[in-house]
């Protein structure tokens, strides 16, 4: 019955229809532009924690800890208070703090030490043998990670992109606060603040559907990619 | 070819120091293949580490083809390396790539031009016979075959020394000597010489021209194959010795033997052949002369070096005085009796 009332719902709202639209299309944006920005420096730091652990090819202790502490921290601060913090950094770099733009820069602040940290996860699951037959054969670091490191730990850092793609979903939900729509922003203000349940379900389920299939491609790419 | 002088490794456990290897000095001539066994834990996989700098020796040189390793800089050893050959026990192979990116891989390194690599990677492929796997991965390869995908990258870029780190532990028997086939041919063909690290003395037996014992992270006991086997010095290589020809009483035998001698019941010896003994009719001449028959119950006689050994587990049926003599006149001839008890 409550597909019926969606059904007849939609044909009678063609205005909100349009919004919805509108509010997947800033999702995309937002997740996407976040999430490539997020592994643009999220894999490199990956990378670096992982060289500079104890027995890396770059080993450093002091730098380990202090990025390590550093990578921790952002990684603490819940989403929505991050989102309001770095307001005055936002500004700086997109000269707003509201709207869709606005609310990229907190995401990908957000998806970057944790990407950081589940890249140097999938980094670690490179068997060590590799890298150790690697350095007999004269590589140099800079070898190491592109030809040894990164392309053996493709699927899982494959893997890491679909959790991040997932997780950044869920984020953008909060991105309303700045102004920044989407369809969680959409859900939360006629659902929540309105009372319209309908178009809150309307929106969970586009969400459901948008994270199948980031979940789906991800998986896919991952299967396509490893050869192990 | 390749001299190590002096070289300890030592780890700290806390305040406590570990010795990995204690005043190691080997020296190996070109074109040899050095075989270097021990039990795990006796520091052989430090050792060869030890050779390319994988593990940097806490003190001492290692001298390949008269450049001290140790004395170059970051950069130096890393291009010394590439003249340095080395496959592992596990074959570490890149799971993301082909065979042939595989075996491509150190002249990438090395920044050849695509044209020399295809060809090559070839070559390579054809000398360890896996032309027609060019395409594949190498989770679709056999453990063996992984192992040749090993050696050709590890000949990729011409090295003059190879090594090998427990190369064929973990493949079966067959797999192992078709391996060690390779290998032979390898060195035979290409003159490289051939660094071999392992735990079964039959791989030492079936390769090597000289062999060094590790235990402990000392160096007990080194020659040449024939040597070894035909006069071991110490316990430890005698072990080894044995590790590779082991015959133990059959059941029923055991069960059957006494401790006690009796009219009735005659020796039960284990004999021991080694060097020159071998060669001669040891065994018939005693029997005619002592009238004395033999009952061999097993034997196991190999050739490693030049140099025939071998052990015998028989029964000597005869007059008690007889048998007796028969057994004076083998330890005569410089075979090894033990007299395991007697059975009827």
């Amino acid at each position: 019955m409550w597909i019926e009332s969606l059904t007849s719902w939609w044909t009678a709202n063609q205005r909100l229809t349009f919004l919805l639209l509108e509010a997947l299309w800033d999702t995309i944006v937002m997740v996407g532009v976040s999430g490539f920005v997020g592994f643009l420096f999220g894999i490199p730091f990956g990378v670096l924690l992982h060289l500079t652990k104890k027995n890396g090819l770059m080993e450093n202790k002091h730098f380990n800890r202090y990025f390590g502490a550093i990578i921790n921290a952002g990684r603490s601060i819940p989403f929505i208070i991050l989102l309001v913090a770095i307001i005055p950094f936002t500004r700086l770099l997109v000269g707003s703090s509201i709207g869709t733009s606005a609310a990229i820069v907190p995401l990908a602040v957000a998806a970057i030490p944790f990407i950081a940290r589940m890249v140097e996860g999938a980094l670690l699951e490179v068997p060590s043998g590799l890298v150790e037959a690697a350095i007999a054969m004269g590589a140099t670091t800079r070898q190491i990670v592109w030809k040894v490191l990164l392309p053996e730990a493709l699927p899982g850092i494959l893997n890491v992109a679909t959790i991040t793609l997932v997780t950044l979903v869920g984020y953008s939900a909060m991105a309303g606060t700045v102004g920044g729509g989407g369809l969680g922003d959409v859900g939360i203000r006629y659902g929540y603040q309105r009372f319209d349940g309908t178009v809150m379900a309307i929106t969970v389920v586009i969400l459901i559907v948008l994270v199948q299939l980031i979940q789906s491609i991800g998986d896919h790419f991952v299967k396509r990619f490893d050869y192990r | 070819m390749i001299k190590i002088e002096h070289v300890n490794k030592i780890y700290t456990q806390g305040k406590k120091k570990i010795y990995a290897l204690r005043d190691i000095n080997l020296s190996i001539p070109k074109g040899a293949i050095f075989g270097v066994i021990g039990s795990s834990g006796a520091g052989k996989s430090t050792l060869i580490r030890c050779v390319n700098l994988l593990e940097r020796p806490s003190s001492g040189a290692v001298i390949v083809d008269d450049i001290d390793l140790t004395q170059l800089s970051h950069k130096d050893l890393t291009l010394a390396r590439r003249k340095l050959g080395m496959i592992f026990q596990h074959f570490n192979l890149l799971s993301s790539r082909t065979v042939f990116a595989n075996v491509a891989f150190p002249l990438e390194l090395a920044g050849e031009p695509q044209e020399k690599i295809n060809a090559r990677v070839n070559e390579l492929l054809k000398l360890v016979g896996l032309e027609d796997k060019v395409q594949q991965y190498p989770a679709n390869l056999s453990g063996g075959q992984k192992q040749r995908v090993a050696i050709a990258r590890a000949l990729a870029t011409s090295p003059k020394v190879l090594l090998c780190d427990e190369a064929t532990s973990a493949l079966d028997p067959a797999t192992t000597k078709s391996i060690l086939v390779l290998l032979k041919r390898i060195n035979k063909e290409l003159g490289i010489t051939i660094l071999i690290i392992t735990h079964e003395m039959d791989v030492v037996k079936n390769i090597c021209s000289e062999v060094a014992i590790i235990g402990d992270g000392e160096l007990v006991e080194k020659g040449s194959i024939s040597d070894i086997f035909a006069h071991p010095k110490t316990q430890l290589a005698k072990e080894f010795i044995h590790s590779t020809l082991d015959l133990s009483i059959p059941d029923e035998y055991a069960e059957k033997l006494s401790a006690e001698k009796s009219a009735d019941n005659h020796p039960l010896v284990r004999l021991e052949f080694t060097g020159n003994t071998v060669n001669a009719p040891i065994i018939s001449e005693i029997s005619q002369k002592y009238q004395v028959a033999f009952s061999i119950l097993s034997a196991d006689m190999d050739y490693a070096g030049g140099m025939k050994f071998g052990i015998m587990l028989a029964k000597i049926i005869g007059e008690s005085e007889a048998t007796q003599q028969a057994i004076e006149s083998l330890y005569a001839h410089k075979v090894q009796v033990e007299v395991l008890g007697y059975v009827d």
